[in-house]
């Protein structure tokens, strides 16, 4: 890595853990109860909603939610059928084709935000505004109620409820999301984001464009739209899911360094938080730094596989006497399918942010990653979306591979497994490994059926291994709800825009449910109070450097064991082509 | 069916709510905050010569005159920098179309200037990202004073100043890379001519 790389990645971890501190804190306080400041007004909003605010129990709780992101789905794919009607439309886009429009709703309301379309090309201000935000700010709320649910669960003691959702979801959205995306857009319109309602803007180029067929062209037409408010709960929210078809590549997103810096930290700001609200709602913060200690691990491993692939640059364009190198008057590096005003340190770093956490945002098109750093990115999103992770779903799967660190560590030292002084048996444990299980069937399961048909290999831009990538990296980025893509498969079919919806639902539900179960069972189990003098030996402490380091190790061991062979078939073979065609004679 | 109806009323007056306040008053607010403060960002940070104009200090444009620095090659689906289809173009590392563009746009960059021997920064034959990348690398554009400088008639030392004039650098030596925005290069370089 260069000097330059490693002080970027210093100061941003160092960024996110100050963040985490503030923000740990406020979670508690919204996962604890109403902040006294609003008291009032909530009850007013609750009661106008018809919502009693009692305790509800997993099932219960369950239903709610899975109910309310059912009317969610139901009310986007409507307004995407329908936005040829309505208003705010001023470059008269058509309706979305059914099975678009269906997977664009399940994207958005599962937080994946994996998008079949171009935002500039298709969406009208109004589906933007009105129906993709929304769903921005509501799946965001979603998965941390879920992670409050399940925080409550451990932090109580023989306890029939896990909380409200309808609450949680209120809390969430008025006391955290809004204020923080208002100062996020704000900031961002500062530097240039646009933030308008007004039609495509054709403007005069400088120089007439001499076409590809011989024709001359003297004007541009730039998109506009209502970006920067779209923009803040976009990458808060970890959602990902661009304004534009360049996502935060495209400087009406992401003008500057700085804004790129405030969207990587936006990115990791509440995934960090939950970890400290974590450990501020079971009654001992280091428990939280344990979590946050692990993720980081993961995360900086991760950043320096990428990094230096990146700046090595692509071995081919140095045969070409391309000058690759990175000095102060260029970034060098491996720079197709990146912006300049990022060049390599910021576009590895947020490559490696986004899909660590499920954000799936993007500042560098990841098809064109050199084999290795895309390898690392499928991985992020293949172990279950855990580092950092997403808004809430983060949280909740670390903790599930938490508890499966230490029943291994009970299976290994002969005690009865325990954490935070809850006793694991096995119905816990088959909760656990249903929601660690659902996803890799969905990836594994999804690529070998869009390998094995027509439909799935029509849609495939680049030739071998890497075409082969790209089926892979859909699907871990569907079952994963991260929404990032090997771009070049065209996944506007039928096929695609099913058989991915369909990995996004159950990777997002079929998760929660069996977490909230977990939750309910967890809540249920009376809390063994340690007394500090004596009884605290009886299980592995959960906060010291050697659970971190079993935690890691759990992560990796899954992951890799699970995805090893399908990572060897695409990005490793890629990787071993290109050292192979540069040693062969041309 | 009771309970399923005491269920719906939360949260369809849940759902309502909260779409009117995330998908309502925020973006309104957030509009109506930009306007009255940065009304110029908003708007998409426009050029203009006089009333008309001439394009976005964000978004690059294509140029091939020999007289003008050229920008980053542009993937974007119709035709280069088509800002209404941003997009890369997703080739991958090994794919051999990529590799016969980059040989390509070096043979081109080449033949504009075959006095010019040093090595093409690699920014100038790559494909950006968004196929709308504003900028290019300092490198990229002192590559190619020569040619300006020829193209016309000017001393090269005034091109590299007008260069080191319009460049950025890195904040701290971390932050943001050394960049020179094409379209202010260029528009700096015509009006330096047009006196």
């Amino acid at each position: 890595m260069t000097a330059q790389m490693s002080l970027l990645l210093a100061c941003f971890v160092a960024a996110i853990w100050l963040i985490a501190l503030p923000l740990g804190r406020w979670l508690a306080v919204i996962a604890s109860g109403c902040p006294p400041l609003f008291a009032g007004a909530e009850r007013t909003l609750l009661s106008l909603c018809g919502v009693r605010g009692e305790e509800q129990g997993w099932r219960a709780y369950a239903g709610a939610l899975l109910l309310f992101n059912a009317l969610g789905i139901i009310v986007l794919f409507a307004l995407l059928r329908l936005q040829h009607l309505l208003p705010l439309n001023p470059q008269g886009f058509s309706a979305l084709a059914p099975d678009l429009a269906l997977n664009t709703a399940v994207s958005f309301v599962t937080n994946t935000n994996w998008q079949a379309y171009g935002g500039e090309s298709t969406m009208s201000h109004l589906s933007q505004m009105l129906g993709l935000a929304v769903q921005n700010f509501l799946s965001a709320a979603t998965g941390i109620a879920v992670a409050f649910a399940l925080m409550r669960s451990f932090a109580r003691s023989g306890a029939a409820g896990i909380g409200n959702f309808w609450v949680d979801l209120l809390r969430t959205t008025l006391y955290l999301l809004l204020p923080l995306s208002l100062i996020i857009a704000l900031f961002f319109v500062s530097q240039g984001v646009i933030q308008n309602f007004s039609p495509d803007l054709t403007v005069k180029l400088l120089e007439p464009q001499l076409l590809a067929d011989g024709g001359v062209r003297g004007s541009q037409t730039l998109a506009m739209g209502p970006v920067a408010s779209q923009e803040a709960i976009k990458m808060l929210g970890t959602n990902g899911g661009g304004f534009m078809n360049a996502n935060s590549a495209h400087p009406f997103e992401n003008p500057s360094a700085w804004t790129n810096v405030a969207q990587m930290l936006a990115i990791f700001a509440l995934p960090a938080g939950l970890c400290m609200a974590f450990g501020h709602l079971v009654g001992d913060r280091r428990q939280g730094w344990a979590l946050l200690a692990a993720m980081t691990l993961l995360f900086v491993a991760a950043v320096g596989v990428i990094a230096s692939q990146e700046q090595g640059g692509n071995p081919h364009f140095a045969a070409l006497g391309v000058d690759q190198a990175a000095g102060a008057l260029q970034s060098g590096g491996n720079m197709e399918g990146k912006e300049a005003r990022f060049g390599i340190a910021a576009s590895a770093l947020f490559a490696a942010i986004t899909t660590a956490a499920s954000c799936g945002a993007v500042n560098t098109m990841h098809a064109s990653l050199m084999p290795l750093s895309g390898g690392v990115a499928l991985l992020l999103m293949q172990l279950g979306e855990v580092v950092f992770g997403g808004v809430g779903s983060g949280l909740y799967g670390m903790l599930m591979f938490a508890v499966l660190a230490v029943f291994v560590a009970g299976l290994m030292t002969g005690r009865t497994p325990e954490y935070l002084g809850k006793k694991i048996t096995p119905p816990e444990m088959k909760r656990v490994s249903i929601a660690l299980l659902v996803t890799p069937l969905l990836v594994l399961l999804g690529t070998a059926v869009a390998a094995g048909s027509e439909a799935g290999r029509a849609g495939l831009l680049n030739p071998g291994a890497a075409g082969f990538s790209e089926m892979l990296y859909a699907y871990s980025s569907a079952a994963n709800n991260n929404g990032s893509a090997f771009a070049g498969l065209s996944a506007n079919t039928p096929f695609y825009n099913l058989t991915l919806a369909l990995a996004m639902l159950l990777g997002r539900f079929a998760v929660i449910v069996p977490v909230l179960s977990l939750a309910g069972a967890l809540a249920a189990r009376v809390r063994a109070r340690r007394d500090e003098a004596g009884l605290q030996s009886a299980a592995l402490p959960t906060h010291g450097p050697v659970f971190v380091l079993l935690l890691v190790l759990t992560v990796v061991l899954v992951g890799a064991l699970t995805y090893l062979p399908s990572l060897a078939l695409g990005p490793l073979v890629e990787h071993l082509n290109l050292s192979a065609a540069l040693r062969s004679p041309q | 069916m009771n309970a399923f109806i005491d269920l719906l009323r939360p949260a369809l007056s849940v759902l309502v709510l909260l779409t009117a306040l995330t998908g309502g008053v925020y973006p309104l607010l957030v509009t109506a905050i930009a306007h009255a403060v940065w009304p110029e960002q908003a708007a998409g940070s426009l050029l203009r010569d006089g009333d008309r104009v001439v394009g976005s200090a964000l978004i690059g444009q294509p140029f091939s005159d020999p007289g003008h620095f050229w920008p980053r090659p542009s993937a974007t689906a119709n035709r280069p920098y088509d800002a209404t289809a941003s997009g890369g173009s997703n080739l991958g590392a090994n794919n051999p179309q990529l590799l016969q563009a980059v040989a390509e746009r070096e043979a081109a960059l080449r033949a504009a200037d075959p006095a010019q021997r040093e090595a093409l920064p690699v920014d100038l034959v790559t494909a950006s990202a968004s196929g709308l990348d504003p900028d290019i690398s300092v490198a990229a554009a002192l590559w190619q004073a020569p040619r300006v400088a020829n193209a016309r008639g000017l001393p090269r030392g005034e091109v590299d100043l007008l260069i080191e004039r319009e460049a950025g650098s890195r904040w701290l030596g971390f932050i943001g890379e050394p960049t020179v925005n094409v379209l202010a290069l260029n528009r700096a370089l015509d009006r330096m001519l047009a006196q």
